[in-house]
């Protein structure tokens, strides 16, 4: 009986969270609507006995990436909303647009059907622990493709790493080559004509 | 029944440590105080011992101040997050054999969740409180709660390979009770780099720089008064408790001790923990304050690669021997 109530409690919250993170006004009201959907997230996750993953679900989303979010918000410091032009005319236009795609989800749900049956169902993974479940499955049966996870992460952090690098480095020659200008051409530029 | 049992230690758990947070507060003012060649506090009560409870309930009746241009939601929520995400920690801590509240497979990882999450509370603070001095306490505590979880993340590694498990009573067991089978000696390592990621993790000096009193008033919390303020407090010293409790249940052997003791199988745990919260207040009275940058470099320069190496060479020894 505990299991269903809960089950409508956390998707209930998702849902109204997730309204209240595209409707609320406030930047850093949506990212704490955001944390607390995440929340609920995870209790999912503990509901379908994936403990790690809930575990790592706040870790990651609520620890690190949604404090970098804030971070970010907090360093542009945005005085005025940004103003986009509509993309499409007229809101009623745009809500109609919303609904039809929100019936089509709807229409295509019943077509989902269960996956075939792994060697892991959730009998075997409670006895054996879930985290030692997705440790063996990940490191033996795919490994291949974890590894190749873990390289575009590093290409993507050594880019970021050589694109701060060069903007760094074009601020110091910039800045350079200005004092240097400065101690060479003292004379105004009407002088010359 | 089961759940009414359950709720009935949760009650008991939140009373024993609410007043350890008041009595802390106690040891920490008496400890500096002779440290400093002073009393500490002595009017109330024979050496002061009332003290605490004169503070709390003096705090308990002052007037609960919001100042006019916060974001009063945040502001109010701000304490509230950061206690409950400390005092949730304490669920999965084994006290003693079977004294735990939720004895979860992931504990560990469950720990540094919470702890992650307590930040919340402080730069929710700094930023709703409208204020220079609060946001600028918000943004570092932030930044070096990012810095110091990794930091810790990875040396706590070292202990979940050697025992094989996250389960905190797990980890207890698998130091199997002697001198020798405690995880400092293996991890002595790790246990550098957890004992000051830990210092950093709770904002306590020689990194207290988000309440850094000659720089920014008192950082995130200028704006609190009476009660959010002490929340904040009990909040702090929550986070202590949990950090002393993890540090003992994975270098120093949990619950076990040289002799059993009847009627409180804690006591070995709680001298431990004492015995951290002890050092806690020492390097207080000791240390000066690191510089912001120097605070970053010790982080990233030197914490990270030691532990990551730390990892390495664990597991090739494990797989060696």
């Amino acid at each position: 009986m505990f299991i269903p109530i809960y089950f409508w409690y956390s998707a209930f919250v998702i849902v109204l969270c997730g309204l209240l993170a595209i409707s609320l006004r406030n930047p850093v009201h949506s990212v704490l609507a955001v944390l607390v959907l995440f929340f609920h997230m995870a209790g999912l996750y503990l509901l379908l006995q994936a403990e790690f993953l809930a575990a790592v679900q706040i870790i990651v989303y609520a620890g690190a990436i949604l404090v970098l979010y804030l971070f970010v918000l907090f360093l542009v410091n945005l005085k005025e909303e940004l103003k986009v032009s509509a993309f499409v005319p007229g809101v009623w236009l745009g809500r109609g647009i919303a609904a039809g795609l929100f019936v089509l989800l709807l229409w295509a749900l019943p077509s989902f059907t269960a996956g075939m049956k792994g060697s892991w169902p959730s009998a075997a993974v409670t006895q054996a622990g879930h985290t030692k479940a997705l440790g063996a499955e990940l490191f033996t049966q795919y490994l291949l493709p974890f590894e190749i996870a873990g390289t575009i992460l590093l290409v993507a952090l050594i880019g970021g790493l050589v694109l701060a690098a060069r903007v760094g480095q074009a601020d110091r020659t910039e800045k350079t080559a200005r004092s240097a200008g400065q101690e060479t051409t003292p004379q105004p530029r009407e002088e010359q004509s | 029944m089961h759940i009414l049992i359950l709720l009935f230690y949760i009650v008991i758990l939140f009373a024993v440590v609410m007043l350890h947070v008041a009595y802390a507060t106690y040891f920490e003012r008496k400890i500096i105080g002779h440290m400093q060649v002073r009393m500490g506090p002595m009017e109330v009560g024979w050496h002061g011992l009332l003290q605490p409870i004169a503070d709390g309930v003096k705090c308990f009746f002052k007037e609960d101040v919001i100042p006019e241009n916060v974001d009063a939601f945040g502001f109010r929520m701000a304490p509230v997050v950061s206690l409950a995400a400390m005092v949730g920690a304490l669920a999965v801590l084994p006290f003693a054999p079977g004294w735990v509240i939720a004895d979860i497979d992931i504990g560990l990882l469950y720990i540094f969740a919470m702890s992650g999450l307590a930040s919340y509370g402080v730069i929710l603070a700094g930023w709703s409180s409208n204020s220079k001095f609060s946001f600028l306490g918000g943004l570092r505590s932030m930044a070096q709660v990012i810095s110091y979880e990794i930091a810790m993340g990875l040396s706590l590694v070292g202990v979940m390979l050697l025992s094989g498990s996250l389960n905190l009573t797990t980890i207890v067991e698998a130091q199997s009770g002697t001198f020798g089978g405690m995880y400092i000696f293996p991890q002595i390592i790790a246990f550098g780099i957890f004992f000051v990621a830990m210092l950093a993790e709770t904002n306590r000096v020689p990194f207290d720089l988000p309440e850094a009193e000659a720089e920014l008033v008192s950082g995130y919390s200028t704006e609190y008064s009476g009660m959010r303020y002490a929340i904040f407090f009990m909040a702090e010293y929550v986070g202590m408790l949990v950090m002393s409790a993890l540090g003992t249940i994975c270098f120093f052997g949990g619950w076990s001790g040289p002799f059993a003791v009847p009627f409180f199988p804690a006591l070995w745990f709680v001298l431990k923990v004492y015995a951290f919260m002890f050092v806690f207040i020492w390097i207080r009275a000791t240390m000066p304050r690191y510089r912001y940058d120097q605070l970053m470099e010790l982080g990233w320069k030197w914490l990270i690669p030691l532990a990551l190496a730390n990892i390495v060479v664990t597991a090739v020894c494990k797989v060696l021997f």
